[in-house]
């Protein structure tokens, strides 16, 4: 018996989508454990695993808000978040332009400057940095996690994307603008901003999702509970005797997870191209 | 007035608003980026100086002094500390185990989902999914699947006759562990980067190739490889230096253990600087690290010079 051209070709898609969902096993498997076991009783965590839980605990969920101020901690990891985004999209955007579009004199210096920020860890400058900041007296408050993010390699590497994209754009509407009389803020805010919603877009992703899975400065920097951002609170789940309370921890993970898993599977296209856009600039 | 005098006055008159037209830029294009400049100086460029000066210092929290000791501290650490040693091949294991294999995945993940096909939106879906997550949710259950008997993993390795080892408490299992849960992580992110570089190249080179009679295996080898070098070797320092900032992933996986057996550079500077406050060695292992990285991120701008000329 001998296929067809079509059946072989059939055959050799079904293959293909076969192992590329068993590769997909290990990309999916931790988030569906980690709801599961969200639901399970603490005895059932350390019995025989199983996908589906025995019976769905929904009072873990609630648990999590008698262990910790999670609402508290929730909302710390927003604002946080939110304010680090708007700051650098303001920021990043005026001097990425000033570096697009004005000339003057060290730019070219400003801008070597600002590349050596770009690949350097946090690891290097934590030390200083922790210093500086008790020094301002801003120990266990948010400053540190909105200041070190928007001024460090991060918020740089914001203002390179930004200029990339100034770089990019035509001129001529900006010109038209000039002769109308408007002024350089007015030029910025009125025709270049607007034109680039993309990489506003871009940076915005980048930026908050950075600030949202932060985790060594507020590890350094914060020692009150209800300071506490969401991945400091997440890996806080201990007994009296510090082992984790599993169930508790995954529930207070699925918690934090889920939402911007939600938002990522509906805006999926927008947010890879986001990164492919900082990945190749950057 | 004579010509050469007329030619000057002309030449005065418009320069001058030239100039302050000129000079005007040049003061909004430095209001313009003042925000960005002055906080860099603090929060970076400040710090990366001070912490050089620090690494001159024997300099203790806990008693609050600090002596100038010269190079002491980076002679402690190459000569001395045998832990420095340590770490340094924890660090370069693990670069050497998670680049080459990110970076194979990537592509070969890149090479099935760079066309459109049914279901193709799902799958890179899926492989990225990972990266927006929470390095430390991500550190988190993994943990829990990874446990000696009760893990998840080793269940289900048992249920195919597989008695799996206490990944997390054995060290070279452990290093193993730490890897490939990061790999899954952040594959994805060098997944799109080849995906682009794919869909960049003109398919007229591919067909060309098929006339001529190559086979899948020679179009992938001649053409479409030596067409993804430089995005090759952007890929490759990218990771190496992502490799060296990883602390979340194995501070809260391992915790640096057992016996130091995941101990890499990120991880023992904060472990010097905020466990032990040993605030002159943690601030020489910083330089130590500013400069391996400050060096891969110059050979990354030389091949890239060499790969756009």
């Amino acid at each position: 018996m001998s296929l067809s051209q079509k059946q072989l070709q059939l055959i050799k898609r079904i293959l293909w989508t076969v192992s590329l969902l068993i590769v997909a096993v290990p990309f999916v498997f931790p988030f569906l454990w980690m709801v599961s076991s969200g639901f399970k009783n603490a005895a059932e965590i350390f019995g025989q695993p199983s996908l589906f839980p025995a019976v769905w605990r929904w009072q873990n969920f609630l648990d999590v808000f008698d262990h910790q101020p999670f609402a508290q901690q929730y909302f710390n990891s927003l604002y946080i978040s939110a304010a680090v985004t708007v700051i650098t999209l303001v920021i990043s955007s005026l001097a990425g332009y000033a570096l697009a579009r004005l000339r003057f004199a060290g730019s070219a210096l400003l801008m070597l400057f600002l590349i050596s920020a770009l690949m350097v860890p946090e690891e290097v400058t934590i030390i200083p940095n922790f210093f500086l900041i008790r020094w301002m007296g801003l120990m266990d408050t948010h400053m540190p996690l909105i200041l070190l993010p928007v001024f460090g390699a991060h918020g740089v590497m914001a203002t390179f994307l930004m200029r990339q994209y100034f770089v990019a754009l035509p001129k001529e509407l900006e010109e038209a603008g000039k002769m109308d009389g408007l002024s350089r803020v007015g030029i910025w805010w009125k025709i270049a901003i607007p034109m680039s919603r993309p990489a506003l877009a871009a940076v915005a992703i980048i930026t908050f999702l950075h600030s949202w899975n932060l985790f060594l400065e507020p590890l350094v920097f914060l020692s009150s509970l209800e300071k506490f951002t969401l991945p400091l609170a997440l890996s806080n789940f201990t007994d009296a005797y510090g082992l984790p309370l599993w169930h508790l921890q995954l529930a207070a993970t699925t918690l934090a997870v889920i939402p911007i898993l939600g938002v990522y599977l509906i805006a999926q296209r927008q947010i890879i191209e986001s990164f492919a856009m900082s990945g190749v600039k950057g | 007035m004579t010509p050469s005098e007329k030619t000057a006055t002309m030449a005065h008159a418009t320069r001058v608003p030239w100039l302050t037209l000129r000079r005007k830029e040049a003061f909004e294009a430095w209001l313009f980026v003042s925000p960005t400049l002055i906080g860099f100086i603090i929060f970076f460029l400040g710090p990366l100086i001070a912490v050089g000066l620090y690494s001159l210092t024997e300099w203790n929290l806990l008693s609050q002094e600090s002596t100038f000791v010269g190079v002491e501290n980076f002679r402690d650490a190459l000569t001395v500390n045998p832990d420095f040693w340590l770490v340094v091949r924890n660090s370069a294991l693990f670069a050497l185990g998670l680049v080459p294999m990110n970076m194979a995945l990537a592509l070969t993940l890149a090479l099935a989902l760079s066309r459109p096909f049914f279901g193709v939106v799902f799958f890179r879906t899926i492989f990225f999914a990972p990266v927006i997550t929470s390095a430390v949710a991500w550190a988190i259950v993994w943990k829990f699947l990874l446990q000696g008997e009760a893990g998840a993993v080793n269940q289900l390795l048992a249920s195919i006759g597989i008695d799996g080892p206490n990944w997390l408490r054995e060290p070279d299992w452990a290093m193993f562990a730490v890897i490939v849960t990061r790999v899954i992580k952040m594959v994805g992110l060098n997944m799109i980067l080849y995906i682009a570089a794919l869909q960049a190249i003109p398919r007229d080179y591919e067909q060309a190739a098929q006339l001529e009679g190559a086979s899948r295996w020679q179009i992938f080898h001649m053409v479409i490889w030596p067409l993804l070098a430089p995005t090759t070797l952007i890929i490759m320092v990218i990771t190496t230096i992502g490799s060296f900032k990883v602390f979340d992933h194995i501070y809260l996986m391992t915790g640096g253990g057992p016996e130091n057996g995941t101990l890499v550079l990120a991880y023992y500077i904060y472990q010097q600087g905020f466990e032990f406050f040993n605030v002159g060695y943690a601030s020489a292992l910083a330089i130590i690290m500013f400069v391996i990285v400050l060096a891969l991120t110059i050979v990354q701008l030389i091949l890239r010079q060499k790969g756009s000329g």
